[in-house]
């Protein structure tokens, strides 16, 4: 098992590139608490380091990584260098490591269940713009079972329900009636934005949502609490934190360590094969688009009824399209895909705690997370591999 | 290692134009259906697809509140003003910058009539839903989904507010041009970032125009919120920018000024959509955005630069987002505060303009006045709260949308269930 892993690590210039990386975030790094370095000579030193191993790596053909590293070089430098420019007392106050790392995974969870709901969706060879929507649909319908049943079991239920029925309606489009699944996916957006606010007007009026709504409880570890550094990270997480991760290494078990796995990939890499083995590819899509529904739902819930504990038209703020440039970015694994999604969390993580330095530019910040997407989507995209039939609506013989 | 390093591939243009591969693989172009609904028969499929969601959206209105939709529809109909069109009267209209009345058969001539004054409220945002419909459609003939109207429509409003409200002492036209052409070639600038990730690295338009979207939503929220470089100077306490000056506002031809009424951007948009189709049909630019709208694959081997396209086609898409934020500023809002920036939603409305009216000139004209009327029809100002609360009939309006994209993306069923019925009635005979 440990030769198995050790064979797969990076060798030769990809290493020397991912070590480059990883020095350019030691260059901040070493500026912020705990070690908070004062003088601009460390950040600039170790961001050199960076920058030496990123050409290293780049001379060598490793063209992507290499130029990776040198930009988390300068970036390590620039940053770095600006820590030490701001006031010790700020600085505590924004980087509590611990806090940050906590929030990090909370405003990751909901991007993780959409996420792999995206993944089955498209490993099955549909695209589904939607997620946006399903997620949408799941925060009200689950805060809506919640306070009128008066159950969180319920309301994580009805939430995942609801999510489904929004990808049925998609899958029966682009499935079925072969509508472009941009399109339709991008009108299930539309129609859940307006039916969550509609219904959300017409029951809960000007007074939004009520505070007493029963909560999916936190997990309390008692035994970690006193833990340094972890205990205040896992000691008491969302009990839907948790399911995430589970629900991770559950997603990456199906698809790829079981029969069931299989016959859905190849379905989204070449449904006439899959067909002409006897896999039925209408089936199959249509499973797979609902579970992703079923799961971006799990993850609007969270939001409401696990996370803010109240519903807004419009609560889900493009996290379901974020959630989409993970499923890219992580090249539809879902490993891979948790991690780019703890990456966004740890972002707006961040942005959160920035208003200790100016109120005004603190918004700003808000814009960090889709930046981000942006930058990652552009840098990473050439890599990506999709699955080869996604996107097509597929006709039965 | 020498292999790697030794000769790079060469770096042309025929090069660059086979990157984008990959990303037009993922999740491929609405492009090959665009033939599809070009060709499927004239009026049929969107008078179809609007009937079926007013029917859906009735349906809501019915199991939800009880009430008759029929009536409520009546009053959104009424509160769009374009009952107006039934009350011929055998009035005058002044023309456009001069003092010369002509005969015009349908006006009142009542500019307070009620019908009169939401007409031109249905004008008024019709101009910027046809633009950003335009901006939609633009892309979608070159086989993108431009979901970034709303970022490239606020880009546009944010520096016409700006150079609307500053640069004192230019002459009024100059300012006026000076504005407008600033804030389309800011939306080009916007919808441009997206057109050249994805011509450069195959990045999907869908996602990157999003994400522009949110950024700019969020840079805006950030320019006029208390603090901000460009908050109000003499309200301080206000998330607002300054008001345009006088001389960079447009001038009003139907209605009264103070009562905001129909400035002259609507003859802008009238000409965008002249433009859209001369440059569509009329141009090389428009043959080569459309065969790579037709197939990316075909455009490259006839020796067009697909990549190159991508970017232009989504550059000029911005360019008529980012116009109508300009004309929506200089003509009607004068000023913007960081609550229009969050709540404002006429760029995503133009995506079900544009594919409603099947991308095409006249389609995109007629849906507008469809979608202005539905909102203005909903607004708490034009409708009767004893009939229908407005707030939620503004969500009606989004439902409504989404039910005509789903539709629309969906003709194969509407074709579907017209090919059967003309079966059926050949049968028996």
């Amino acid at each position: 098992m440990i030769e198995r892993l050790l064979a797969r690590l990076p060798r030769g210039a990809r290493a020397i590139a991912m070590a480059g990386i990883v020095v350019g975030i030691a260059a901040f790094w070493i500026a912020l608490p705990p070690l908070q370095a004062r003088s601009p000579l460390w950040p600039a030193l170790i961001g050199v380091l960076a920058l030496i191993l990123g050409a290293t790596a780049v001379s060598r053909g490793v063209k992507r990584l290499g130029w990776g590293a040198i930009v988390a070089g300068v970036a390590g430098i620039g940053l770095g260098y600006l820590a030490t420019r701001s006031s010790v007392a700020h600085l505590d106050q924004v980087v509590v490591w611990s806090a940050l790392f906590a929030a990090m995974l909370r405003y990751a969870t909901p991007l993780i269940f959409a996420a792999l709901g995206g993944i089955f969706s498209e490993r099955s060879g549909v695209t589904n713009i939607g997620l946006e929507g399903m997620l949408l649909a799941g925060a009200f319908f689950g805060i809506l079972a919640a306070d009128k049943l008066e159950s969180w079991v319920l309301g994580l239920l009805i939430a995942a329900l609801a999510g489904g029925l929004f990808a049925l309606v998609h899958a029966f489009f682009s499935i079925h009636l072969r509508a472009d699944q941009i399109i339709s996916g991008f009108a299930i957006n539309f129609l859940a934005l307006g039916l969550t606010g509609y219904l959300f007007i017409d029951i809960y009026g000007g007074q939004g949502t009520p505070t007493d709504i029963p909560e999916i409880p936190d997990v309390h570890l008692s035994f970690l609490e006193d833990w340094y550094f972890l205990g205040p990270i896992f000691g008491r997480l969302n009990l839907m934190i948790w399911l995430a991760a589970g629900s991770v290494v559950l997603a990456w078990l199906v698809l790829f360590r079981t029969p069931i796995g299989l016959r859905l990939r190849s379905v989204g890499e070449h449904p006439r094969a899959a067909e002409t083995v006897g896999i039925s590819v209408y089936a199959t899509r249509y499973a797979a688009v609902t579970l992703s529904g079923v799961l971006a739902g799990l993850g609007g819930a969270y939001l409401s009824i696990g996370f803010v504990n109240s519903f807004n038209q419009n609560m889900t703020a493009g996290r379901g399209f974020i959630a989409l440039a993970v499923v890219i970015c992580g090249n539809w694994r879902p490993f891979n895909a948790a991690l780019i999604a703890l990456l966004f969390g740890f972002s707006s993580a961040l942005a959160q705690r920035l208003p200790a330095y100016s109120e005004s530019a603190a918004v700003l910040f808000q814009a960090l997370p889709y930046v981000l997407t942006l930058v990652v989507v552009a840098g990473v995209i050439g890599r990506s591999y999709p699955p080869a039939a996604v996107g097509r609506p597929y006709r039965k013989q | 290692m020498s292999e790697v390093e030794g000769g790079p591939p060469p770096e042309g243009p025929g090069r660059k134009a086979e990157e984008p591969r990959q990303g037009g693989d993922y999740a491929p172009s609405a492009a090959g259906r665009l033939a599809l609904w070009q060709k499927a028969g004239g009026l049929a499929v969107p008078l179809l697809t609007t009937l079926f969601a007013f029917l859906i959206g009735g349906l809501v209105v019915l199991i939800t509140t009880g009430k008759n939709p029929l009536t409520t529809y009546k009053a959104i109909f009424e509160g769009s003003g374009l009952n107006w069109f039934l009350e011929v009267g055998s009035y005058e209209i002044r023309l456009p910058f001069t003092d010369t009345y002509v005969f015009f058969p349908w006006n009142t001539n009542d500019f307070e009539s009620l019908a009169a004054l939401n007409l031109q409220q249905t004008l008024i945002i019709w101009v910027p839903l046809v633009l950003t419909g335009l901006a939609v459609a633009f892309a979608f003939r070159c086989g993108m989904f431009n979901i970034g109207g709303q970022g490239q429509y606020l880009v546009g409003a944010i520096i016409a507010v700006w150079i609307g409200s500053s640069l004192e002492g230019l002459p009024a036209s100059l300012h006026i041009i000076i504005a407008v052409v600033a804030g389309a070639l800011m939306g080009a600038l916007w919808a441009g970032i997206a057109g050249l990730l994805k011509a450069l690295v195959g990045a999907h338009e869908v996602i990157s125009t999003i994400m522009l979207n949110w950024i700019a939503l969020w840079v805006g929220v950030y320019l006029f919120s208390l603090g901000g470089p460009l908050q109000n100077d003499t309200q301080p306490s206000v998330p607002v920018s300054n008001d345009i000056l006088e001389e960079s506002k447009l001038k009003v031809f139907w209605g009264d000024p103070l009562l905001q009424g129909l400035h002259v951007g609507f003859f802008v948009a009238l000409a965008a959509l002249v433009v859209y189709w001369i440059t569509l049909n009329r141009t090389t630019l428009g043959y080569e955005v459309r065969a790579v709208g037709f197939s990316p694959e075909a455009a490259r081997y006839g020796g067009i630069s697909v990549a190159r396209n991508y970017f232009l086609a989504m550059a000029i898409s911005g360019m008529f987002a980012g116009l109508a934020g300009a004309l929506d500023i200089l003509g009607w809002q004068f000023r913007i505060n960081t609550n229009d920036v969050t709540t404002s939603t006429i760029g995503f409305t133009g995506i079900a303009v544009a594919l409603l009216g099947r991308n095409t000139s006249i389609g995109v004209m007629l849906s507008g006045l469809l979608f202005a009327a539905l909102i203005v029809g909903t607004s708490t100002r034009n409708l009767d709260p004893e009939i229908f609360r407005p707030e939620l009939a503004t969500n009606l309006t989004t439902l409504i949308q989404g039910l005509v994209i789903l539709f629309v993306g969906a003709d194969v069923l509407i074709l579907w269930l017209l090919h059967k019925a003309r079966l059926r009635r050949r049968a028996p005979a």
